[in-house]
Order: structure tokens, then C-alpha cells, then sequence
């Protein structure tokens, strides 16, 4: 049954990725739509099929199934908002910074205090991807992040991953 | 002429960051303060190159929806949106993982944590 429930998870996933992929691509069912023809149905369930069986061991590997939640979805797609700020704040700071030379790097540690591997993993991430942070190493015992700035400032926790903490906790833990 | 001007204009700021991100590579002074101008810049100028495209073909398709060719394009967009906010990251991280673990140290640093904590 678990396994079951972790191919039909996979499954559903593969299948998604595929039509949309192929939306508005080639002929369709009617004529004048954008939905898929029967045939790239057909070939979409049978790979999704094989996907499912292959990977559902790889993709679902923890028992916790919490993020087939679709809440949990929409807050991460609205989570790209804030993301997307703070990229664009720090991108003018890391462009001044590469104009006029002033850079003082170090490595600091903070300690999110995430508890789960997705969390974790997506903070990382977030971090990297908002310039003048870069993430060198994880302590994935205690789930603390090595963080490289290039600019060290006072209080790194709070300062490099306020903003996201909050947020990642509500779809991912 | 409205959607001209804003694909303009996110071509402008992909091409400053982008632009930025090759003038960072050469004035940082080691591998830490390079990966920050080659791939975070760099990033936000293809996010924005990204946008262009997407508002381009969904102009196209919102004007001419027989031309469906145009939502496919801006979806397989879409896709590689994803895919580059995912993979960036990873990249960025391990460049700057494998060179701590072979023992480069960052210039000028003023703090150090992780060596602190691998000399203990």
C-alpha cells in the first residue's frame, strides 16, 4: 500500500511535468484547442507509468507524504514574490559592490533551525540564489548552514535568512 | 508598443546584470567573491532574458491564438525558469564546497567559521 501510494504520488508528478510540457504542442483532440491529442495522452500515461515505477522509490523516500497537500504548492509559488525581492535588492547592492570594489567576505554560520531535509535544501537554495550569499557547507546533523557573505555584517541569522525562514516553514515543515 | 517598451526594457537589465556579472569575474580577488559575481549577476540577467521571452510569445498568442505555437514556446520558458532556479544554486554551492574541502581559503576574509569548526 505505501509503495502504492508512492507510485501513484510519482506517477501523477511524471504525468503533470509531460502535459505541460506538451501543452499547445502539435495537433489536438479538438480542433482549434490547445489540449493534447489522443495519442500524446496515450504515450504521456505509458511513460508516466514506466517513471512511476522506476523512480517512486527515489523521489518519495521518506514515509511523509505532506507535500501532496496543494496549499502547501500555492504558498511556495507565492513565495517567489518575496524570493524575488530580495534578489532584486541584493543584486543592486552585489552590482555597487562590484563597481566600486568594497568587499569584506568572511564565512559566518547561522542555525535556521529547520527541521526537515526540504526545508533545509530550499533555504540553501533561496540563500544562494540572492546574490552577496553563498552557501559552502551544511552541518546536516544540526542542520546549520556555512554561509559565505560579502559583506559580514551583525546578527548573520537573522539578517541572511529572516526573511525566508518564516515562509519556508509554512510549506515545507 | 506598451509590450515593445517593457521587453526593452527587461533585454536592458538582463544585459547590465549579465555584463555586470563578466566585470565582477575579473576585479574579485579569489574563487568565493568570482562565484558571486559569475553566478548570481548572471543568474538575475537570465531570469530577466527569461521574462523577455515569455512576455514576447505570450503577446504573440494573446493577439493570435491560432499561432499556438507561441504558448508552447512561453511554457518550455516557464520550464527553463525552473530549471535554472534549481540547478544555479546547486552549481554555485558546489564550486564553493569542493574549493573549501580542498583547502582554498577566502582573501581578506575577516571571519571564518568553518574552519574554525574543522579545526576543532
Amino acid at each position: 500500500m505505501k509503495k502504492f501510494k508512492a507510485f501513484i504520488s510519482t506517477f501523477l508528478f511524471a504525468l503533470f511535468v509531460y502535459l505541460f510540457m506538451t501543452l499547445a504542442a502539435g495537433q489536438s483532440m479538438i480542433e482549434g484547442s490547445i489540449l493534447w491529442s489522443i495519442e500524446e495522452l496515450i504515450f504521456g500515461i505509458s511513460i508516466a507509468l514506466i517513471v512511476g515505477a522506476v523512480a517512486s522509490n527515489i523521489l518519495c523516500r521518506s514515509d511523509n507524504y505532506r507535500m501532496l497537500n496543494p496549499v502547501r504548492w500555492i504558498i511556495m509559488l507565492v513565495y517567489m514574490v518575496p524570493l524575488f525581492i530580495e534578489m532584486v535588492k541584493a543584486n543592486l547592492d552585489v552590482a555597487y559592490r562590484v563597481i566600486t570594489g568594497k568587499i569584506e567576505p568572511g564565512i559566518v554560520k547561522i542555525d535556521p533551525d529547520l527541521k526537515t531535509d526540504l526545508g533545509v535544501t530550499f533555504l540553501a537554495n533561496s540563500i544562494t540564489l540572492t546574490p552577496g550569499t553563498l552557501t559552502v557547507d551544511v552541518d546536516e546533523e544540526k542542520s546549520e548552514l556555512y554561509i559565505h557573505w560579502i559583506k559580514v555584517g551583525d546578527d548573520p541569522t537573522e539578517s541572511i535568512s529572516g526573511r525566508f525562514v518564516p515562509w519556508i516553514r509554512r510549506f515545507a515543515e | 508598443m506598451i509590450t515593445l517598451t517593457i521587453l526593452y526594457i527587461f533585454l536592458i537589465i538582463a544585459v547590465v546584470f549579465n555584463g555586470l556579472g563578466v566585470i565582477g569575474l575579473h576585479r574579485f580577488p579569489d574563487v568565493y567573491t568570482r562565484l558571486h559575481a559569475a553566478t548570481k549577476c548572471t543568474t538575475f540577467g537570465t531570469i530577466f532574458m527569461t521574462f523577455a521571452v515569455i512576455v514576447y510569445s505570450g503577446y504573440r498568442y494573446y493577439w493570435n491564438p491560432t499561432q499556438d505555437q507561441y504558448l508552447n514556446m512561453a511554457l518550455h520558458t516557464i520550464a527553463a525558469l525552473v530549471a535554472i532556479l534549481v540547478t544555479n544554486p546547486t552549481g554555485a554551492h558546489a564550486i564553493a564546497r569542493a574549493a573549501h574541502r580542498i583547502g582554498i581559503k577566502p582573501k581578506f576574509a575577516v571571519v571564518d567559521d568553518l574552519e574554525d569548526k574543522e579545526a576543532k
